[in-house]
């Protein structure tokens, strides 16, 4: 597909947010393109779902299904699609901006004047000891595979871990008649206490209904065990063994494949490099860039929707979605304020709606500190192979914040670009600094958010600027 | 003095690697200093810059200074106790065309007809001897075979910690507002409270102009902020820092096997806001420039760009002086995107002027009073 080079407003993410806002886009009358790095629409929640070989709809579920009609409504509004296209840098220019994008192999700049960011979700990192281990991945990965390929895990399958998205999991695997070995869920049995407090938002919201449901599938094909502390993936070159702790009871069984989940927290790199504000959510435990009510970030023309600007599920995702297209067919003079704000009146009570009983799921599924916070020996930074020892040694010789840790250990340095490890750290610096996350800060994130070769980037079309630079230099040498 | 949140000897403005190193050989010749640094250590250009250690194509009044330097990287390790990543495996600038060849060659003649021995024109041969990933049209370059590179923010933060080690007080978070001479000294008003020295040393790098007219000497210092690349990790292929000759060009392979391109295309840059833009139409350029000289790395992935901040003045040299209109001042800043390697000695320098008025060293080019009479 060839993209042009310049647009009204470029969608970052074809996920519900995206979908949902190119579409309100579009429909308005706004020169529209959407990026996604996938070969088809989606994201992670409806991933792959114009192209699954899971042809069993009841395997994934209703609410998977839900998505297709987002992508019904995207392909009729008259947007533009660019699939298997990287957007790896935002950068003011001319009153707008041009996005940096590597598409099929081919970097090029693209013009636009305001753009909506829907990049998601990430796995929060799950830093355990043997992490780093072959037959150790994340749920979400596994899920991944199976929505995308139709691939089942083998063997003796343990899941760990806890959240909405690792019961949903084992449900699934559990309509393919997959076994799995054991579910362990480290769920503190504390907080369903503190929780307690929000259980009547949540038992009107929707979620109750759909995690009783799961539960009731997960427990009829997995054993599960609950309150679990301390896990350990044990093995000579890969996983061998998984050790647990529950009831005061160390544990441990045989075990093929480990998959570890303990919630998502939004995808911040690109917001981030652009300049949005971020601010450090408690409940949360993430950094979350500061929007408005219509998706605006702290960097005018720039808008955040769906799960990237706060977690909250793929029903809101869609909501903010919708709001942000509004807002910005609005701001570029294709829709008066009250006919976006009368269009915005579904997504408004859908967004409340979806809020309530949210709180109750964020106080429960918080993950017990010491999983979130490794010791010793455990890997912190993948791509470096950091430890957590080395981090808070360096935090003894004064190294006050991840941005400093950069320079004295390459810690966030790699190709994941801090994705791994940028939460451990902050939090780990905290602690051992006694202060707030937020004082620490997060890792001062650069462009290209996502890397792009050399070869890519000399393709870019050249300014007459620096070609006069060239002659200026070869004058100068005389 | 009273009022003062601390005294000293001297007040270093700017906790870079030149203040550093001022404060450093400071205490080594038994002045008190305190820095006072409005961000952290090695903060901007000195903390993110190419890390070279470069004697080779250096303005003719910087090479005296350049080449001392170069021995204190030598002995790095005895200066600050820690050997700052310091690895020498030469630099060589390349020759890509006849022109280029002719330009490099007058050069050497130049500085041999000056006593430098330290740069040498090699050819075809012996450059792919030592730089076998070039392409084939190269014909030759000027080689420095002593100079090498060092980890910016790690040689930074070194200066610091001995300085420290040595007595000095460094102050982060502490942003200078004011400079005014109470009496016999200075009183150097902060965000946090006021200062007090009797000498004041100016390493304010991309701000030093602001303390410079407060001075009554203005400098027509501008802002830049050069732009740099790294590359995920490859196989080690690399082991001189490459200089383009035509072409802005700075390329070298760290012992972690990534790969750092400079050459000084520029960044917008808002010096107050303290952030830079990245422009990717003239990082094109750069990387056209390095697939053009090292075919292999058109594959070789990018994971990074950033721009430091730093000054630049319009001839390209520093100013390294006593201040031209007031006792007990000093300045030591504008490198111009090519301090790195001169931190060591300026630190000395700084240090000699302010313990003896003078310094052995050949300074006269770097007076602040070719900016203009006073």
């Amino acid at each position: 597909m060839t993209i042009d080079e310049r647009y009204d407003v470029a969608v970052v993410g074809a996920g519900a947010a995206g979908l949902a806002a190119a579409s309100e886009c579009a429909r308005a009358g706004v020169a529209t393109l959407l990026l996604d790095e996938q070969p088809s629409p989606g994201g992670q929640i409806y991933r792959s779902i114009t192209t699954t070989p899971l042809a069993d709809r009841r395997v994934l579920g209703s609410d998977y299904w839900y998505g297709e009609a987002l992508v019904r409504e995207f392909e009729r509004a008259g947007a533009a699609y660019a699939p298997r296209s990287t957007v790896w840098a935002v950068t003011p220019e001319g009153g707008g901006f041009e996005a940096g994008v590597s598409s099929d192999g081919a970097a090029r700049l693209v013009a636009v004047k305001r753009v909506i960011l829907a990049t998601g979700a990430l796995e929060r990192p799950f830093p355990i000891p043997g992490w780093t281990l072959p037959g150790v991945m994340m749920a979400g990965a596994a899920q991944i595979l199976l929505k995308s390929s139709g691939l089942l895990p083998r063997g003796r399958i343990v899941l760990a871990g806890s959240g909405p998205l690792l019961y949903l999991l084992a449900a699934q695997l559990v309509r393919t008649d997959t076994r799995i070995e054991r579910l362990l869920d480290t769920t503190p049995p504390a907080r369903w206490r503190v929780a307690a407090r929000h259980a009547f938002a949540f038992a009107v919201s929707p979620y109750l209904a759909k995690g009783l449901g799961l539960l009731r599938e997960a427990r009829r094909a997995a054993r599960i065990v609950e309150h679990v502390e301390h896990l350990e993936a044990l093995g000579d070159r890969r996983l061998s063994r998984v050790r647990y702790m529950a009831k005061g009871r160390s544990e441990e069984i045989i075990a093929d494949l480990l998959l570890l989940h303990q919630g998502v927290v939004p995808n911040i790199n690109l917001a981030s490099a652009i300049g949005c504000a971020q601010r450090w959510d408690a409940s949360q435990l993430a950094f979350i860039p500061v929007v408005d009510e219509w998706g605006a970030s702290s960097v005018p023309g720039v808008s955040i929707a769906g799960d990237g600007a706060g977690i909250a599920g793929a029903r809101a995702a869609e909501a903010r979605g919708r709001l942000a297209g509004l807002h910005a067919a609005c701001a570029l003079g294709r829709l008066d304020p009250a006919e976006r704000d009368r269009r915005a009146r579904t997504s408004r009570s859908e967004l409340a709606r979806q809020a309530r009983g949210r709180a109750f799921i964020d106080t429960l599924y918080r993950p017990a500190e010491p999983l979130r916070l490794p010791q010793g020996d455990t890997i912190v930074c993948r791509c470096e192979e950091i430890t957590a020892r080395q981090i808070l040694d360096t935090v003894k010789l004064g190294c006050i914040g991840p941005n400093q840790m950069k320079s004295f250990l390459r810690c966030g340095m790699g190709p994941c670009q801090g994705r791994f490890c940028g939460l451990t750290v902050t939090e780990l610096i905290a602690k051992a600094r006694g202060v707030p996350p937020a004082e620490v800060g997060y890792y001062r994130l650069r462009f290209p958010v996502k890397p792009v070769t050399l070869g890519e980037i000399a393709a870019l079309p050249q300014t007459e600027a620096s070609v006069q630079a060239v002659a200026r230099l070869a004058k100068s040498e005389d | 003095m009273s009022g003062f949140v601390a005294t000293a000897d001297a007040i270093v403005v700017g906790g870079g690697l030149h203040g550093c190193s001022a404060a450093l050989h400071l205490a080594r010749a038994g002045v008190r200093a305190i820095v006072l640094e409005k961000n952290y250590v090695g903060r901007h250009a000195s903390g993110v810059n190419a890390g070279g250690v470069r004697t080779l194509s250096r303005h003719e009044a910087e090479v005296p200074l350049a080449l001392a330097a170069l021995d204190m990287w030598y002995a790095i390790g005895e200066l600050v106790d820690d050997d700052c990543g310091f690895e020498s495996n030469g630099q060589v600038r390349i020759a890509e065309d006849e022109r280029d060849a002719a330009a490099l060659k007058a050069r050497e003649a130049r500085m041999r007809g000056l006593g430098y021995a330290h740069e040498r024109w090699i050819d075809a041969a012996e450059l792919l001897a030592r730089v076998p990933a070039i392409a084939p049209h190269c014909l030759g370059g000027l080689l420095a075979e002593r100079d090498g590179a060092a980890d910016p923010y790690r040689t930074t933060a070194a200066f610091r910690r001995k300085a420290e080690a040595l007595g000095q007080r460094i102050h982060e978070g502490v942003r200078v507002e004011r400079v005014q001479r109470v009496g016999n000294a200075w009183s150097v008003a902060t965000d946090q409270g006021a200062f007090g020295a009797r000498a004041l040393v100016n390493c304010a790098g991309a701000w030093a102009d602001r303390i410079c007219a407060a001075l009554g000497e203005p400098v027509p210092l501008e802002p830049i902020a050069p732009m740099m690349m790294v590359t995920l990790r490859l196989p080690p292929f690399l082991q001189p820092v490459v200089l383009g000759a035509a072409r802005p060009l700075s390329f070298k392979q760290t012992g972690a096997g990534t790969v750092l391109i400079g050459g000084g295309r520029r960044a917008r840059v808002d010096r107050d806001a303290e952030t830079t833009k990245l422009d990717f139409r003239e990082l094109a350029a750069s990387a056209r420039t390095v697939c053009d000289l090292f075919p292999i790395m058109r594959s070789a992935v990018v994971n990074r760009a950033w721009a430091g901040i730093e000054a630049r003045m319009p001839d390209d040299i520093p100013v390294i002086s006593r201040s031209s209109t007031t006792r007990d001042a000093y300045h030591a800043f504008g490198f111009s995107a090519h301090g790195f390697e001169l931190g060591p000695i300026v630190g000395r320098i700084v240090a000699e002027l302010v313990t003896t008025g003078g310094t052995p060293l050949p300074i006269a080019p770097f007076a602040i009073e070719r900016f203009g009479p006073r």
